[in-house]
């Protein structure tokens, strides 16, 4: 889209934004006083001018500001929109239309038109030349209207000025006057405020004198652009109470010095103000007319051009302080150059399919990029010319393409760790015990999908950690241990995967109460010699719980292994580390993305498979003097000297009918749940690749013994082979899809 | 003209289909539920699935089961060739690939055209056949792709989690 033709989309919104204006206006002259369509003429213009900004329409922008000034009068209810405010209101309607016109499609409007009318506006939006029964009332924005849209001219001299003797003529009931000295600090500057503002909304509340106190203004070459030197002393005369006028600065309090006094009306002379000269009260005495010019309107007009060049000087001062509040900001980011990075200036929203489109399509392009690689391969004989080199680098850009895409994805584990902190209270609530949960690298980034996962286990661990891990206070209290208890969960990126750790320092696990609790549960046999760190990871056994009661909180039982199939479904293993007394450590290691794996490519009765190279612990070439029989038709392997059983793949899916021989094959050791290891045979391996993986499920369904699919260089699909499945399918089990941490509560 | 042809198809229930060939009998299927039509390529096969599942095929990068409609029907599973088309549908979520031997027709017809299934007894027949269409000495049968491929039947191993 070139700028043209935005520039015709924005002379089309103009086109309704100006029916809008003029069937508001119109309403309003019926005598629709709903501020809703007030609101609705304002914006009509605030939009037109907004637009015509953007695109340096400069004759435009200055009328639409003049306009929208005197609106935001009635909007506000400083400026009641009767008919001959009305009459001017449509006039400039029109010119604005014309205006816009000619911008489209060249010409000019006469400038004495515009120029009339832009003087009769400012006229209502100073409140001067109203009918005499508004008089007062629209006397009172003098300041506010102008000061409120601080945009027209940038000058660099703040002028101190007053409007002295300005509705002192007025018969006001309960009117006061403040003396408001706010000095603003650097803080309130470095906190994102704005002096500007909170003097406009100041403005807002009644008529105002404001004086700058620039005695701290050092020279140049000493100033220090964060720093606040300016002050302000502000005289205010408002019907509303000190309380209100403080209101103003409630955001600001903290970062300023604020003072508000109540004093007499006339206490103005006090400040130490050049008072500029003009005098409006003439104007009250005589109404004047809009309609019919007259000597005193013309007088009208001149003042209105004194008190709008008193509001250019308020500008200026206002831009200054912007200008400097604008440096702080700048340097400020400098300073923060690592903040910065996550600051939101910084970041875009983009829909989630969008970008999972864009990874699906990259996906696509690396399988392509393979395809295209094998088949030059294979018909390219020498091997050395330009394609080669050129498929080389394609390669890596591709990879590289595909790291950058798979970073968009990738998120910090924040939220999943602040959630878990509320699931600590909860819990610890609920149990009586006192726990404080401390969070390490919330900032490690870790693929969406692997988040949104990890969620469930780490609550589920989380409420194991403060129900059986940390002990009762009493009991800490006996053991010499704060009665507080810690738990840290910690994460951190280590060789491409995310590690996620989780410590308490309760009493660490019981062994000897875990091993009879295994023998109770016919988990192991009751002469069984195991390691300590067997034992440990027989909590992760199916069907194991230690609590002696059952309680809500971590479930029956089925606690700890459905965590570790969870976090082995997503590719990654969980161990932990207990020391008795102290504590233990839950140790995650999963993979940063979902949407790629690291695989073993391999074949079996002729067919591809992938195994994720983080189940397989090595790789063998079995010898036939290493293959035992065991029974009627298991095998054993020995491998330095201890017996693993040895699963054939192919048969366990069906691709052949009889076991093959092992020592035609290779077997791959892998690590199953429940510590035990199995060797897998397979006739060949092809080499590692990382693969995209694909959904089975998505078109046709789960597969037991396959946990996905990918598409490989030939563009065949291959299937990813599901290694605890396999596995639990060679001791009997029936390889039926795991039980959701869900379904198992 | 074409409103008013809509109007009119609309009114009469007319329908598209579209008929394919699996050895000497043909059938036809709703062609809103068709995506594509693509030739045959090698399928991997899947472990443990139903014989008349052929495999999985890479479709622009999504994973594609193939049905053998031959065998799904109940007659003898297809050898297939580089003459066999697949035809890519929709049932319900899910995009499956149908082995058949060729595409034959395209047909529109009214619904007062599709004569009842005659009492037969096999259960098969009855579980996907909605009528019978009499196109010059051609019979074809209309099949109804979701009672073929039943989403329970698809989603049978979760159901049982």
């Amino acid at each position: 889209m070139d700028m043209n033709e935005i520039k015709e989309i924005f002379f089309q919104e103009c086109e309704e934004q100006l029916a809008e204006l003029e069937s508001g206006l119109l309403k309003l002259n019926d005598g629709d006083r709903d501020p809703e369509t007030v609101n609705a003429v304002f914006r009509a213009v605030h939009s037109i001018k907004g637009g015509a900004g953007a695109f340096g329409l400069e004759e435009l922008v200055a009328f639409a500001h003049v306009f929208e000034t005197t609106l935001d009068c009635v909007r506000s209810n400083k400026l009641e929109p009767n008919q001959d405010v009305l009459k001017v209101m449509l006039k400039s309607a029109d010119v604005l239309a014309d205006l816009v016109t000619c911008s489209r499609d060249g010409g000019s409007v006469e400038e004495s038109r515009t120029r009339g009318l832009v003087k009769e506006l400012e006229a209502l939006a100073n409140g001067e030349a109203p009918p005499a029964a508004e008089a007062p009332k629209a006397a009172k924005p003098v300041a506010a209207a102008p000061a409120a849209k601080p945009t027209d001219e940038s000058g660099f001299q703040p002028i101190p000025f007053t409007f002295d003797g300005f509705g002192e003529e007025e018969e006001v009931v309960d009117q006061f006057t403040y003396d408001v000295t706010f000095k603003p600090t650097r803080e309130l500057y470095s906190k994102g405020n704005e002096a500007a503002l909170l003097l406009r909304d100041l403005s807002r509340l009644g008529e105002m004198n404001i004086a700058c106190d620039m005695d701290q203004l050092p020279t140049l070459e000493s100033m220090d652009p964060e720093a606040s030197y300016f002050g302000w002393k502000i005289s205010i005369t408002t019907p509303k109470s000190e309380d209100e006028v403080r209101a103003v600065f409630e955001f600001a309090e903290w970062d300023c010095e604020l003072e508000v006094k109540l004093t007499e009306a006339s206490a103005d002379e006090e400040l130490p103000m050049i008072p500029v000269p003009f005098d409006l009260s003439a104007l009250d005495d005589e109404p004047a007319e809009i309609a019919e010019p007259q000597p005193d309107v013309a007088a009208a007009v001149a003042a209105a051009e004194t008190v709008n060049s008193v509001a250019k000087a308020v500008n200026a001062a206002v831009e200054k302080k912007e200008a400097s509040a604008a440096a702080t900001a700048a340097a400020a980011a400098q300073n923060n150059a690592a903040a910065a990075a996550s600051s939101v200036g910084q970041t875009i929203r983009v829909d989630l399919d969008r970008v999972d489109r864009l990874i699906n399509l990259v996906g696509e392009l690396v399988i392509n990029q393979a395809m295209l690689s094998q088949s030059v391969i294979e018909n390219d004989n020498n091997g050395t010319s330009s394609i080669n080199m050129g498929l080389e680098e394609l390669q890596q850009l591709t990879r590289e393409i595909q790291d950058s895409v798979m970073a968009i994805r990738a998120q910090p584990v924040k939220p999943v760790f602040q959630r878990m902190s509320r699931i600590v209270r909860e819990v610890a609530d609920m149990v009586g015990k006192q726990i404080r949960l401390v969070t390490e690298g919330e900032n490690t980034e870790v693929d969406k999908t692997v988040i949104d996962k990890i969620a469930e286990p780490l609550t589920h661990m989380i409420r194991n950690a403060v129900d059986h891990g940390i002990e009762s206070p009493e009991k800490r209290e006996a053991a010499g241990k704060d009665p507080e208890g810690t738990i840290k969960l910690s994460a951190k990126h280590r060789s491409g995967r995310i590690l996620i750790e989780l410590q308490d320092d309760g009493a660490g696990i019981n062994r000897e109460r875990v091993k009879q609790k295994a023998i109770d549960n016919d988990l192991i046999s009751p002469d069984a010699n195991l390691s300590d760190e067997e034992i440990d990871n027989l909590i992760f056994a199916p069907g194991f719980s230690t609590a002696d009661k059952i309680s809500d909180i971590s479930g029956r039982g089925v606690g700890m292994d459905v965590v570790k199939r969870s976090i082995q479904a997503l590719g990654g293993r969980i161990s932990i580390s207990s020391r008795p007394g102290l504590g233990s450590t839950f140790t995650m290691s999963l993979p940063l993305t979902l949407a790629v794996l690291d695989g073993m490519v391999v074949t079996v009765a002729g067919q591809t498979l992938v195994v994720p190279l983080t189940a397989i612990v090595e790789t063998l070439q079995p010898e036939a003097a290493a293959i035992h029989s065991f029974g009627a038709n298991q095998r054993l392997i020995s491998i330095r000297n201890s017996f693993c059983p040895l699963v054939d793949v192919g048969r366990i899916l069906n691709f052949r009918a009889n076991q093959a021989n092992p020592v035609d094959g290779v077997a791959l050791l892998v690590e199953s749940e429940g510590g035990g290891q199995r060797a897998l045979m397979v006739d060949a391996i092809q080499g590692q690749r990382q693969v995209v993986i694909k959904s089975l499920e998505a078109n046709y369904t789960h597969v037991p013994g396959i946990a996905a699919a990918t598409i490989l260089g030939d563009g065949r699909v291959a299937l990813i082979l599901d290694v605890d499945a396999v596995v639990g399918a060679s001791r009997g089990q029936s390889m039926k899809p795991e039980m959701s941490l869900a379904a198992a509560g | 003209m074409s409103v008013s042809y809509a109007v009119k198809s609309l009114s009469q229930g007319s329908r598209e289909l579209i008929a394919f060939r699996i050895g000497d009998q043909e059938f036809c299927v709703n062609i809103m539920s068709v995506r594509e039509i693509r030739g045959w390529t090698l399928a991997t096969p899947m472990p443990h699935a139903p014989s008349y599942v052929m495999g999985v095929v890479n479709l622009r990068g999504a994973v594609l089961p193939i049905i053998d409609m031959s065998a799904r029907l109940g007659m003898k599973p297809a050898e297939p060739t580089a003459r066999h088309v697949i035809i890519v549908a929709q049932v319900k979520s899910k995009t499956v690939g149908l082995l058949v031997e060729a595409v034959s027709d395209i047909l529109t017809i009214t619904d007062d055209t599709i004569q009842p299934v005659p009492e037969i007894s096999s259960d098969l027949e009855k579980q996907y056949a909605r009528g019978i269409l009499a196109i010059d000495t051609r019979m074809i049968c209309l099949i109804e792709l979701e009672a073929l491929f039943p989403e329970k039947a698809h989603d049978k191993e979760s159901e049982a989690a």
